[in-house]
């Protein structure tokens, strides 16, 4: 009898990478439902044209590179990184700016490298940041949230697409902005004089960090990723923002909780720097790696050009991740101090 | 109630205890030929003491140790020697191996055998013999030699005994059952061994999911009253609880030096198997010739714990167990996660077998194949060595010996939880035992080269010397001569040379005419 030999172990347990792809994508719904409601469609059609254009690289990439291409589009990982990117864009994007970034980040961020896994840098934050550079008007016209201004409906949505003269995007400073140029009015009076100012961050925006916070939060508690990172980059951006207070004076930075509920802190902590192909390994590590992300998104939101720090500051520390791990390697079972 | 210590790392498999029925030991009965493998341990091979056509008796030798880390092997039945050949063998290479085999002769007949009936009279180094004449070798999986393992540090004082029925290897009951079936032979021994380590302190650690044979555990050692530093702990299941630097850890918060031994801590650890092979050599003067083995597996209609004799061919307990084949038919040494794969099924049992599983396909399904490392790190959150599993497999494929040795890859105990839980159904065990492979390699090499340019230059110095001294002899003679040419007052070497010819050339011819 011909008997079937592979070696130990025999058994698998239940998680696949293709799980665990899929499950970072649901829990990106309530940050993309929060979006939709307080800036409309825009965001939803970033991902789903942004999506298509993401598979069909994929598929083109892996025909090239003579592979099957299917196992690779069923991890459903270049669908976590062209939402991860669309989300960031601002709504009502043109199809040429999706394109391009959804073409930098799968191509550049990813297959020059060797596909997935191999890649040095966050894929998203790639295509983010050559976006970042090349296009700043685009990418800064965010359109105003609800409540400030008329919401559009899908089909402007839609056309503004293709035409980007369809949908005229009003667009506005958002929080962040305002914080970091004011010089003359103390917090208390910036938060009242301004519309763009909600209960604790801007209007809108501290919702769409509690939407994604609580996806974040159930992503920790399905184990997809540990707490480390996501811990230590809010606490060390807590810690700037309470030592940069200054009591709210008109120099002041905004407070701990201002920057928490702001811009891309938490779609950031809990979905960009919690890639784990482009992180730190360790426990320690991801502290470290964590912690000085959250010291620079502070330092660049408050004395950088542009106010997009978590890309930045995603990206300098990918640089530093494969040297944070050699520094923090774990205490292997039988090498430290004997234990009484 | 001593302290529980958690482990790092660890997983959660089905357990699948409950498939083999623990609680019940079934007679495998007597196969037709019995084969014995010279190497069922780990270090040298036995060498045979019985020629072919010999006829043996139950618990004859047949195949005596060589040298220290060895161990015996006896004959599990009365019949005849038919052959002494290269057989197939559980070993994960699938390679043949020396073999005594031994046709049955149906009578069972035994050599008398003699045992002590209260070894506290006895010199310990005097039962550490008689245990090295039991030819008995540690049951729970590595098979390291019982004997050698107990005196394996001279000169290093062991306080505790641990007695590891942790057998958190999913499926496997064997233990379980031993302990549920016959606690007091487990305690007998352990006590043996604990009289001959030395130590004081006699700890039996049970998983929580064997309440039964906790309970008979417990019982045991209560019945047998030897005082408060017996005890029985529990602890959660957890794989791999039962490595036993895990166990060592759980139960005593020591971990053991990277590359020593557990008597470095104070420790030494024993399986219960083991502990009831040490009490049947001391106290019934049996040798191991038999074992409980586990049948298990969803391709098996009759699963359960066997008594079995070592050197039952596999395809025998099959039988008994009323095997089904499946197409693509996987059976398993051991347990799933640290077992291997066997190539034929007329491999005999031997001391180390505790399990024979045949799993269906959709029980232990083929493997898909490997997609990409990313790094999620859930297997350093499985590692129970601490090791970051991740890394290891890049340097692994980097071929970084450096790095992984940096990152401790020795420290590996393959036990394969990592795999278990890699999302992208890499087989990194298989990379670290390949990796290890390399390095061991590459080690011999560098010692290999070492050894040569050592000879080299030890010839080299010799050539050298050698040379010197012939010189220096040259000069010498040299310097003689001139010394002696010196001391001949002036006169001319060569003319007195002449004369001293010519002086005897008269002689002779002086002589001549005389005659």
């Amino acid at each position: 009898m011909a008997l079937l030999r592979i070696t130990s172990p025999h058994g698998h347990g239940p998680l696949t990478t293709s799980a665990i792809m899929q499950q970072v994508l649901l829990a990106t719904l309530p940050g993309i439902a929060t979006l939709t409601w307080f800036f409309g469609p825009g965001t939803l059609i970033n991902i789903l044209f942004g999506g298509a254009i993401a598979l069909a690289l994929e598929y083109a990439v892996m025909r090239i590179r003579a592979r099957d291409p299917r196992p690779y589009l069923q991890d459903f990982s270049v669908l976590v990184t062209s939402t991860l990117l669309c989300i960031a864009l601002p709504p009502y994007s043109p199809w040429w700016l999706i394109t391009v970034g959804v073409m930098s980040s799968v191509l550049l961020g990813k297959h020059v490298f060797g596909g997935l896994g191999y890649n040095p840098f966050n894929p998203a934050m790639v295509g983010y940041v050559v976006l970042l550079i090349s296009f700043p008007l685009q990418m800064s016209s965010w359109a105003p949230p609800r409540g400030l201004a008329d919401v559009p409906g899908f089909s402007d949505a839609l056309q503004a697409l293709f035409n980007a003269q369809a949908y005229d995007a009003v667009t506005m400073a958002t929080p962040l902005d305002l914080m970091r140029q004011n010089t003359g009015l103390l917090v208390e009076d910036l938060y009242q004089q301004k519309s763009q100012f909600g209960i604790w961050a801007g209007v809108g925006w501290e919702w769409v960090n509690l939407s994604f916070l609580a996806g974040g939060l159930w992503l920790l508690y399905r184990r997809i990723f540990t707490w480390h990172a996501p811990v230590a980059m809010l606490l060390a951006l807590g810690l700037c923002a309470g030592v940069g207070f200054d009591g709210g004076s008109s120099n002041s930075g905004g407070s701990p909780l201002f920057h928490w509920l702001s811009g891309a802190t938490m779609f950031g902590a809990f979905f960009i720097i919690t890639d784990p192909v482009s992180s730190a390994v360790s426990n320690k590590g991801r502290l470290i790696f964590g912690a000085l992300i959250g010291m620079l998104v502070y330092l660049i939101r408050v004395l950088g050009n542009y106010p997009d720090a978590v890309a930045f500051a995603v990206l300098i520390l990918n640089f530093a991740a494969p040297f944070i791990d050699q520094y923090t390697q774990p205490t292997t079972y039988g090498h430290g101090q004997p234990r009484e | 109630m001593k302290f529980i210590h958690n482990i790092h790392g660890g997983i959660h498999p089905p357990e699948e205890k409950a498939l083999s029925r623990p609680g019940t030991v079934l007679d495998a009965g007597l196969p037709n030929t019995l084969i014995l493998p010279l190497s069922q341990h780990i270090g040298a091979p036995a060498e045979p003491v019985v020629a072919v056509g010999d006829t043996v008796l139950g618990g004859q030798l047949v195949a005596q140790a060589t040298g220290n880390v060895s161990a015996g092997v006896h004959a599990p039945t009365s019949g005849t020697i038919t052959d002494i050949l290269m057989h197939a063998v559980p070993h994960p290479s699938g390679l043949d191996n020396h073999c005594i085999v031994i046709t049955p002769d149906g009578q069972d007949r035994w050599q008398t055998l003699v045992g002590i009936s209260d070894f506290r009279e006895i010199e310990p180094s005097a039962l550490v013999d008689s245990i090295h004449a039991a030819g008995i070798a540690g049951l729970g999986g590595a098979g390291f030699p019982t004997a050698t393992k107990v005196l394996a540090r001279a000169g290093i004082a062991i306080d505790t005994l641990l007695i590891n029925g942790t057998e958190c290897e999913p499926y496997i009951t064997a233990d379980d059952t031993l302990m549920q079936t016959n606690a007091r032979a487990v305690v007998e021994g352990a006590e043996i061994l604990a009289y001959i380590v030395g130590a004081q302190t006699i700890l039996y650690g049970v998983e929580d999911n064997k309440p039964a044979a906790l309970n008979a555990m417990q019982q045991a050692v209560t019945a047998l009253g030897n005082g408060e530093h017996r005890e029985v702990l529990t602890f959660p299941t957890k794989y791999p609880s039962g490595g036993e630097k895990q166990l060592i850890e759980i139960l005593t918060g020591k971990q053991v030096p990277s590359g020593g031994l557990p008597a470095d801590v104070g420790i030494v650890c024993q399986n219960p198997g083991t502990a009831v092979a040490v009490r049947d050599a001391i106290i019934d003067g049996k040798p191991l010739t038999d074992r409980i083995v586990t049948l298990t597996g969803r391709a098996l209609s009759q699963p359960g714990n066997y008594r079995v004799r070592l050197g039952t061919p596999v395809s025998h307990l099959l039988e008994q167990a009323n095997f089904n084949p499946g197409k693509k038919q996987r059976l398993i040494h051991g347990g799933p996660m640290m077992g291997f794969a066997l190539a034929s099924t007329s491999v005999p049992i031997i001391k180390t077998t505790n399990c024979i599983l045949a799993p269906t396909a959709e029980e232990l399904p083929e493997p898909p194949p490997a997609q990409a490392c990313i790094r999620c790190g859930l297997c350093a959150e499985a590692c129970p060595a601490s090791l970051l599993p991740q890394q290891l497999y890049w340097y692994a494929r980097a071929k970084d010996q450096e790095q992984l040795e940096k990152h401790h890859i020795f420290d590996c105990i393959e036990c394969g939880a990592c795999s278990w839980v890699c999302p992208s159904h890499i087989p990194l065990v298989q990379y670290y035992r390949a990796a290890k492979a390399n390095i061991h390699e590459t080690r011999q090499e560098r010692q290999r080269s070492d050894r040569s340019k050592a000879r080299f230059e030890a010839r080299q110095a010799r050539v050298e010397r050698e040379a010197a001294e012939r010189e220096a002899k040259r000069a010498a003679r040299k310097a003689a001569a001139q010394q002696k040419a010196a001391t001949a007052d002036g006169e001319d070497p060569v003319q007195a040379a002449i004369a001293r010819a010519k002086a005897k050339k008269a002689q002779a011819t002086l002589n001549g005419e005389s005659d």
